[in-house]
């Protein structure tokens, strides 16, 4: 029975963790049932949706989420199986495949418990109560006189000899046939109560996560690994500069490569399909094509990105948030300082290049996808394809991950397209030079921040002022903005508006305005600079220019940079429901004293010989995360060379499920984002892409690993006993400060002021030098 | 197209391929091993890493041709009579992982590394790591899961 359970889940791809004592009635069937299509949506006002009981008392939960390797899945297993009071071993938890799963909208925003951790809880809650209302019919006792651990309900009737029964026993393999009720899939919930914080068991313990053994032990089948029989493999043809329009293909140059199936082309898209991978990498290569370059150069070159930014004509403005009247506040000032930063394209860049598997068998499409949102992707192809809905169903695998909207989108539309044309199942894979070259890049960001100090050298105004090269935004698994459809040429009539985000601290600051509008690049349409949310999505940006800059009003204030900003913080008077400026300053003072942080003003050059050593800090919050990161550094005076040698990061997301698996995804997300303030960039002439491989694209590597990363988990609620105290939260906010955190510690350490990111060793020598 | 005798974790496998196709392809699609996975087909991230006489090879740019019987260890071959090899349960102890599609050549290089350094100082195992890339940045846990294997194999 197990054997067939795991040989039946491999060859259907779903992703179940796999739990050696789990058998498999209940199950199998439901998945079975759902594999041959149609696929109709799971109805998430049900319970058997969320979640099945076996007779051996184990139990799988369905949700509607994908785990990009920060243990999610295991942290939705330790807070279901905590309302519903089942042993954590004996549960597993499948995620993110379409025609089984609800659609929680796969993963995003880092929201994975901060909204959709809620639902979860409730239908769990609900049922237990419904099982204990079977035990309490079972046993002819009240519901108050049960008792319940671990799946095994036992009478508490005092005088009487105990009796007890599973959980198994009273539902296994069969279905609940309960109603829940709730307007949308957030609002989802049965009648029962969830329990107070107090009295989770798993919530705040870290189980390892489920999904390691087997990507560490060679087992993990990946969705780069899915094959089907008939499977034939495709790659694409790109144009060889941006905007480039396809006049003609000669076939013949690829017709002698065994194994060779077809060209397929459709506008300026094109791509090659053959038996044979190592075929398809051939063809792509000696399929000779002639493209017309286009009239308008699509970008000015990366190196004057910022030059056009901020001569541009805005496409659109933002209504600006102004607080008191710095306008008026400015000129009568002691000291007005203004400074200029500038953040560029900078790209996911997936370790592994974007792919997917599309198989149109028994008129069905089946795509088999890493893409974090795979509702998103089913319903889009739905749309490109002009196929039902139910006809449709992305089977979400692990694959490697880049947060945000990535290239996978791309590849499962292409996958799903040649599938339909060719009727065989169609394996697409991206090139390193596509995925790096062409996946979608974080808006750029120009700023210019003024600010004022009085006489005694307070912060009395703040202007911030963004231009983001956000133009046309991408959203996710958009029939009309994937590339596919870009390169054919069925675009929206209206590309998306765009953003200029503000800054995001909870400081008092008697006179503040905050502006941004947006600029277009010339080909507003061509691609590959496609702007698309990169994790946070582009609090980084506007952090690096924001936390900068207060760092450079504390060095003309000769404050400290944490007493000037705790300073900030204190002297607002009012809050949120979230706490949010009384958990600021908690991290504040929780990261200083972590880091043995000195009090004293910027810069303080130290260090000897070639080394220069400093220290800088930054804050700041996402939704209802609070995260303050201080870095200490090195610069080498004769490299160039930035090292962050130590990190101290004071995070506060609420209620923390898995404190071990937080720390990891702080850890990642803190070196991601010292890559992108060290290292990143797309870079481009002004027709194509410069930034394609890992030598034109460079990354942080293990020689740029920090000594030591130390970690402190914060609970600064003024209540932080309280039973209901949220889980927020934690998959982005530690991308925000970093780049500043950084900036301000390179000042700290040589009295020089970064303020173009990456700061690359060139950048670094010739500020140096000025 | 010709025949090619392959020898992958001790065993013998005879593939009718182009003797000029990489290794990987007919890892993963011929032999059906998952472990060593496609991440830029220019030897760059480490990726496709596979061991080649206790090398660190990477096999997405290595013709099928040049490793005939030779003795070829994938990720599936590390664990010996269903024990994990040290290394690999340091990273499941570490808990190293983020979404783990680099962790094939991280494991692979490690092993390398310190079946040639059993006992490598931080600065060795930075230089002897950096050409192995991993966009989630574990590379922190890495380090540690390095440094703690190293003193199990002692």
């Amino acid at each position: 029975m197990k054997a067939s359970r795991r040989t039946f889940l491999q060859s259907s791809g779903l992703l179940v963790a796999s739990v050696a004592s789990i058998s498999v009635e209940g199950v199998d069937a439901f998945l079975q049932r759902a594999a041959a299509g149609p696929y109709p949506d799971p109805d998430y006002l049900q319970l058997d949706s969320w979640i099945v009981i076996r007779p051996d008392n184990t139990a799988t939960f369905f949700v509607g989420k994908t785990d990009l390797g920060q243990g999610t899945g295991t942290a939705f297993r330790q807070i279901m199986s905590d309302e519903l009071d089942i042993a954590f071993e004996n549960t597993t938890c499948v995620m993110g495949s379409t025609d089984v799963t609800v659609d929680q909208g796969g993963s995003g925003g880092s929201d994975a418990l901060q909204t959709d951790g809620y639902p979860m809880r409730r239908v769990a809650a609900e049922a237990r109560r419904v099982l204990l209302e079977m035990a309490s019919t079972h046993f002819g006792v009240p519901v108050t006189s049960l008792k319940v651990s671990d799946g095994v309900v036992t009478t508490n009737i005092g005088d009487t000899a105990d009796r007890e029964i599973t959980y198994g026993e009273l539902i296994g393999g069969k279905k609940f046939n309960v109603t829940l009720t709730g307007r949308n899939i957030d609002a989802t919930t049965g009648k029962a109560a969830l329990k107070p914080v107090q009295a989770m068991k798993n919530v705040g313990k870290s189980p390892r996560r489920d999904d390691v053994p087997a990507k560490v032990d060679g087992s993990q089948r990946w969705a780069v690994d899915m094959k089907v029989p008939g499977m034939l493999h495709a790659r694409n043809v790109r144009p060889p500069v941006v905007g480039a329009t396809l006049k003609s293909i000669d076939e013949s140059s690829v017709k002698d490569i065994p194994g060779f199936v077809q060209v397929v082309s459709r506008g300026n898209y094109v791509a090659v399909v053959c038996e044979r991978e190592e075929n398809a990498i051939r063809a792509a290569r000696q399929l000779k094509a002639e493209w017309t370059a286009p009239a308008t150069k699509p970008f000015p070159a990366s190196e004057d990105l910022f030059t056009f930014m901020r001569s541009a004509t805005p496409s659109s403005a933002s209504e600006p948030t102004v607080v008191g009247d710095p306008a008026a506040a400015m000129p009568g000032a002691a000291t007005v300082i203004e400074a200029k930063y500038d953040v560029p394209f900078q790209g996911h860049t997936a370790f592994g290049p974007a792919h997917a598997l599309a198989d149109p068998s028994k008129g069905q499409l089946t795509i088999y996808s890493n893409d974090m949102k795979s509702y998103g992707m089913r319903n889009g192809v739905a749309q490109f394809l002009k196929m039902p809905r139910e006809n449709v169903r992305v089977v979400w695998m692990q694959g490697p991950q880049a947060y945000g909207r990535t290239a996978a989108e791309d590849a499962g539309f292409e996958a799903a397209f040649l599938a339909h044309e060719l009727g065989r199942p169609v394996r697409m894979q991206w090139t390193r030079q596509e995925e790096t070259g062409w996946d979608t890049k974080g808006p750029a960001y120009a700023v210019t921040m003024r600010g004022a100090l009085d006489a005694k050298g307070q912060l009395v105004a703040l202007d911030y002022d963004a231009r983001a090269a956000d133009f046309n935004h991408v959203g996710y698994n958009e029939h009309d903005t994937v590339l596919i459809a870009q390169l054919i040429g069925q675009r929206k009539a209206q590309p998306a508006r765009g953003r200029a985000s503000f800054p995001s601290d909870k400081y008092a600051i008697p006179n503040r305005r905050m502006a941004g509008s947006v600029v277009p690049m010339p080909l507003a349409w061509e691609t590959p600079v496609r702007m698309g949310n990169l994790r946070d999505p582009d609090g980084p940006q506007v952090t690096f220019a924001s936390e900068s800059f207060i760092d450079e009003l504390a060095a003309a204030a000769k404050a400290d940079p944490v007493a000037f900003r705790l300073a900030l913080l204190e002297r607002g008077t009012g809050d949120d429901a979230g706490f949010k400026r009384a958990r600021s300053i908690a991290c504040l003072k929780a990261a200083a004293e972590k880091f043995g942080w000195e009090a004293r003003p910027s810069p303080n050059r130290r260090g000897s010989g070639d080394l220069a050593i400093g220290r800088g800090v930054a804050y700041a919050y996402r939704s209802e995360t609070v995260v303050v990161e201080m870095v200490e550094v090195e610069v080498n005076r004769r490299t160039g060379r930035v090292w962050v040698k130590r990190i101290a990061c004071a995070h506060d997301c609420g209620l923390v499920i898995n404190p071990e698996a937080l720390t990891r995804t702080l850890e990642g997300g803190l070196l991601h984002s010292i890559s992108r303030v060290l290292f990143e960039e797309a870079r481009f002439d002004e027709e194509k892409m410069l930034s394609v491989d890992w030598v034109s694209s460079p990354t942080l590597t293990h020689a740029d690993v920090p000594e030591r990363i130390d970690i402190v988990q914060v609970n600064g609620d003024p209540n932080p006993n309280r039973p209901d105290l949220p889980h927020y939260g934690a998959g982005e906010t530690m991308c925000k400060p970093m780049m500043a955190a950084v900036a301000n510690a390179v000042f700290d350490a040589t009295g020089v002021r970064m303020r173009r990111v990456p700061f690359t060793a060139a950048r670094v020598m010739s500020a140096l030098k000025a | 197209m010709a025949a090619m005798n392959l020898l992958v974790n001790g065993k013998r496998h005879t593939v009718e391929v182009e003797p000029s196709t990489p290794l990987l392809y007919v890892l993963r699609n011929d032999l059906d091993l998952a472990g060593p996975r496609f991440g830029c087909g220019l030897g760059q991230c480490g990726a496709c890493t596979v061991l080649i006489r206790g090398e660190a090879v990477r096999s997405c740019v290595r013709p099928v041709s040049q490793v005939q019987d030779v003795e070829i260890t994938t990720l599936e071959g590390l664990a010996k009579d269903g024990q994990l090899h040290p290394i690999q349960q340091a990273w499941i102890d570490e808990q190293v992982p983020a979404c783990g599609f680099c962790q094939n050549g991280q494991i692979l290089t490690a092993k390398a590394l310190l079946d040639k350094t059993p006992n490598p100082t931080d600065a060795q195992i930075r230089d002897g790591m950096k050409n192995t890339l991993c966009r989630c940045m574990t590379y922190y846990r890495i380090n540690a899961a390095v440094k703690l294997a190293a003193r199990r194999l002692a």
